[in-house]
Parts: C-alpha cells; sequence; structure tokens
C-alpha cells in the first residue's frame, strides 16, 4: 500500500511531522493499526537498523528516525489499546550501582521506544535492590542493565544474583550492555543478551520476547 | 602541550593479543614507538582484563619501565589497581594517574594514592549527581576538585582537569559546552592544566578522524593544553605543532620546523 511506503520513508527521513500526518491518512483508510505499526512505521525502522549496521546511517539519523517513530506510535497507541491487541513488550533500563554514565543507556532507551518497546528508565547509579522493585513494580519482559567501569560491570551479576535470591529470575530476560562487557561477560554471569550498539539492543529485546 | 600516548589499551586487539601471549617485546615496542613520536606518558588501562586487572596491571607497567625511559600514566577506575600499577614502576619519573572524579567515595579512595606517589592526576569533572551537561555543571564540579585536591596537598600544577568530553552526536551542544567550559577555566584557574580525550566526541559519526582533529584545534584555542591521543597519528600530530605554532606556544616556530624535518607532514 502506498500509505504504508510512505510512512516508511518519512521514518527514515526522520520526519516527524510526515509520519503523523501519513499515520492519520492511513487510519482513515481503513488500514488496521497492526498493519501501519509492522509495515510501516516497523519497516521504517529496520531499513534503518540495517544502514545504520552498514555505516550508511548515522547515530543522528536514528535518533530522528526514533523520535519520527514515536509521533507515529502516538496515533496509533489509543486505537491498538482499544482493539485489543498485545501491547508493546515492557523494558526496564538503568545504569547499575556506582556508575554514573548515561549517555548509552539514553541511547539504548530512545532507540528502544523509537521501535515500540515500553521502556522505563530508573536512572543511573541503580541499587540492586531498586532493580528488584522496578520488577516487581512493572513487571518488565526485559530488564536491561548498563554498565561503562570496569569497576562497575560486577554489579550487572550482582543484580542477576538478586534476582534469583528474590526468586524473579524466570519472570523476566536480562540483557547487559557497556564498553568493558563481552559476549563471554554476559555467559560468564548468567545474563541472557548482550548487545554492542543501541540498534542491536533493540532489535534483541524484541527477539528475546 | 603534554601529549598522552593511549595506545597501550587492552580494548585494542592488537594489546589484548599481546597480553594473552604476555608478549613484552610487543608491548614495548608500542611503547617506545609512541615516545618518539612525541608522546610525552604512555597510558597504561588494561580494563578489559575484569578478572585479573591490578596483576596485568602490575605486568604491564614492569615490562613497560623496564624497557622504556618514559613516564607512565596508570590508567584505571578502578584504586587497587592504579596502587597496583604505582607501586611497580621502575623509573623516577613522575607518574600520572587517569583518573580521580568528584564522587566522594573515588575521591576519598584515590586521593590517597595522588599524595604518597606525588603524581600528576587527570580530574574528571562528573560528581555523585553524574555526567556534567552544562557548562555550569562542569565549572561547579572543577572548582571542588581543584580546591579539595590543593587543600590535599596537590599542586596546581600536577592537576590536569577533564571537561569530559561527550558525542556531538547525541547532544548538539556537547562541544561547544566544552569549549565554553575552557575559556571559563583559563580564568578560573590558569595554573591548572586540562586535558582531555579526542574520540569521545566524534562517536556515532561518520569520518570521525575529521572531527577529532577539528576538535582538537577548537579545544587548544581554547585553553587545553594536554591531550589523551594516539601519538602515531602523524596527521592529529602535525596540528598539534602547527596549532602550538599559532597559539604562541612555540618559540621560533622550532617544534613546528623538527615535525617537518622529522617528515610529519610528508604523505
Amino acid at each position: 500500500m502506498k500509505v504504508l511506503n510512505e510512512i516508511s520513508q518519512a521514518l527514515q527521513n526522520g520526519d516527524a511531522d510526515l509520519v503523523t500526518e501519513k499515520a492519520q491518512e492511513a487510519i482513515s483508510q481503513g488500514i488496521s493499526p497492526s498493519n501501519i505499526l509492522n509495515d510501516g512505521l516497523l519497516k521504517g525502522m529496520s531499513i534503518i537498523g540495517v544502514k545504520f549496521k552498514n555505516n550508511e546511517v548515522f547515530v543522528p539519523e536514528v535518533l530522528i528516525a526514533a523520535r519520527a517513530m514515536h509521533f507515529g506510535l502516538n496515533i496509533l497507541k489509543p486505537i491498538l489499546v482499544n482493539t485489543g491487541i498485545k501491547p508493546f513488550a515492557k523494558v526496564v533500563l538503568g545504569t547499575v550501582k556506582g556508575d554514573l554514565h548515561d549517555i548509552g543507556k539514553n541511547l539504548v532507551g530512545m532507540v528502544m521506544m523509537g521501535s515500540g518497546l515500553e521502556v522505563i528508565d530508573v536512572g543511573i547509579d541503580v541499587h540492586e535492590d531498586k532493580f528488584i522493585e522496578a520488577v516487581k513494580e512493572h513487571k518488565p519482559d526485559i530488564l536491561a542493565l548498563s554498565a561503562l567501569l570496569s569497576t562497575t560491570m560486577a554489579e550487572q551479576k550482582v543484580v542477576i544474583d538478586t534476582l534469583i535470591k528474590a526468586g524473579l529470575r524466570d519472570t523476566v530476560k536480562v540483557m547487559i550492555g557497556g564498553a568493558p562487557v563481552t559476549e563471554q561477560y554476559c555467559r560468564d554471569i548468567g545474563a541472557d543478551a548482550y548487545a554492542t550498539d543501541a540498534i542491536s539492543a533493540s532489535e534483541m529485546a524484541r527477539k528475546l520476547v | 602541550m603534554l601529549i598522552v600516548g593511549e595506545l597501550i589499551n587492552s580494548s585494542r586487539s592488537m594489546i589484548k593479543e599481546a597480553l594473552e601471549k604476555m608478549d613484552s617485546t610487543l608491548i614495548q615496542e608500542i611503547a617506545q614507538k609512541q615516545v618518539e613520536a612525541g608522546a610525552h606518558y604512555i597510558d597504561v588501562n588494561c580494563g578489559t582484563q575484569v578478572y585479573n586487572e591490578p596483576e596485568i596491571m602490575t605486568w604491564l607497567v614492569k615490562t613497560i619501565s623496564d624497557k622504556v625511559s618514559a613516564p607512565l600514566c596508570i590508567d584505571s577506575p578502578n584504586p587497587k589497581v592504579l596502587e597496583a600499577g604505582l607501586s611497580s614502576i621502575n623509573n623516577n619519573f613522575q607518574p600520572m594517574i587517569n583518573s580521580i572524579t568528584a564522587e566522594a567515595k573515588k575521591f576519598s579512595e584515590v586521593i590517597p594514592l595522588v599524595v604518597e606517589y606525588k603524581v600528576k592526576v587527570i580530574a574528571l569533572c562528573m560528581d555523585d549527581r553524574g555526567m556534567p551537561k552544562t557548562t555550569e555543571d562542569r565549572l561547579q564540579i572543577a572548582d571542588k576538585l581543584v580546591n579539595d585536591l590543593v587543600l590535599a596537598g596537590v599542586k596546581e600544577d600536577d592537576i590536569h582537569l577533564d571537561p569530559l568530553v561527550q558525542p556531538v552526536s547525541f547532544d548538539s551542544q556537547a562541544g561547544v559546552a566544552v569549549l565554553e567550559t575552557l575559556l571559563k577555566l583559563k580564568e578560573l584557574y590558569p595554573r591548572v592544566h586540562k586535558i582531555c580525550g579526542l574520540s569521545n566526541v566524534s562517536f556515532g559519526l561518520p569520518t570521525r578522524k575529521i572531527i577529532n582533529q577539528t576538535f582538537m584545534i577548537q579545544t587548544m584555542t581554547a585553553g587545553m593544553d594536554s591531550y589523551i591521543l594516539d601519538p602515531l597519528d602523524k596527521k592529529m600530530m602535525g596540528f598539534i605543532y602547527s596549532s602550538q605554532a599559532l597559539l604562541g606556544k612555540d618559540d621560533f616556530c622550532m617544534n613546528y620546523i623538527s615535525a617537518h624535518r622529522k617528515g610529519i607532514y610528508t604523505e
């Protein structure tokens, strides 16, 4: 459908206003909201993801595409909720205790939100007990832990161990990321997934649920 | 101008492999090459060695200081690793550490090392509230750091403030915030040095080298007088010498001329 392609294209161009306009147009044409989401918005976002990995588009372009996605979702959300379609996966995201770095975490949060995930950002320097509280309160599908220092990445393990103790480990998938973190470390500490950048993190999150 | 050579870092694949094989020759070679290329300090960072960082730091520091005649910059967020490095140095140069911050716990753990080993210290403008966003945030933290360091007996000349460079791809104002901070710091603390790394600023953008080089020239103009960088990058080093000459920091342009004679400007 022409209008869906236009949505995808406008999203790739980061044109939030045009995405809004075209999403409304698609609705008035009677196209189903899940169709608009999957074949318009998410299609555009996944093209951006591929281009990002190929170094054809860059972080600022990902950010404005994510913003455009957000505008589109705001049009769709009320209708999606009314039609009883399963809500988007929920992510609790934060930087671990003793670590104040927020840029990487914010980038991940913005791209995740941009790809339709519901993101609850619990901030920086987050104590393991606060992560547990957030898991209990929000019942997320995914807990995403950021650590930028070799001294704080051990806290990612602390959070996972605390989840196990609280009997909550099976209720949530754990993703980790941050400069010193590796795939090997992810396996060592029993996390479910590791991502190297915001786009991969967002794709990984969608795959995990 | 003070250049800290950044190549001995375990996050680089070449160093990672050298560490796996305990290849002391390669480590010494990379350190020596950086000195010959104009580095005044050799940064030593093994932050990716999460399970035995202090032991690896000790080995690296001994390996380098046995053979290479240059001061070292011990680089770790972990005070135990800083101490392991400082206590293993096998030469009489004044060491540097990277880094202290204004986070209360971090400051109290690192300051005894700064005092005991009489080091030069890189002081990051961040505190318990997190990373600074605005010029005001940075100035407030810089003020606290300089005061607390001086109070502990550190000479202003041994302090290198790092205003914390953040990616301009993520926040369009990130570059200018650093430049404004530098201009203010020059007025407020003329005797305190200012240092930064150059690769953060270009994160997420294409052709990063151009952004890094441009930012070096801009920050130097605004008062930066030390950098953590790759001294084997001839273009970058070439711009360092030409910028110094143009800013009146190179008497009779002799450093610029000798850089030319060393072939730095030949493609």
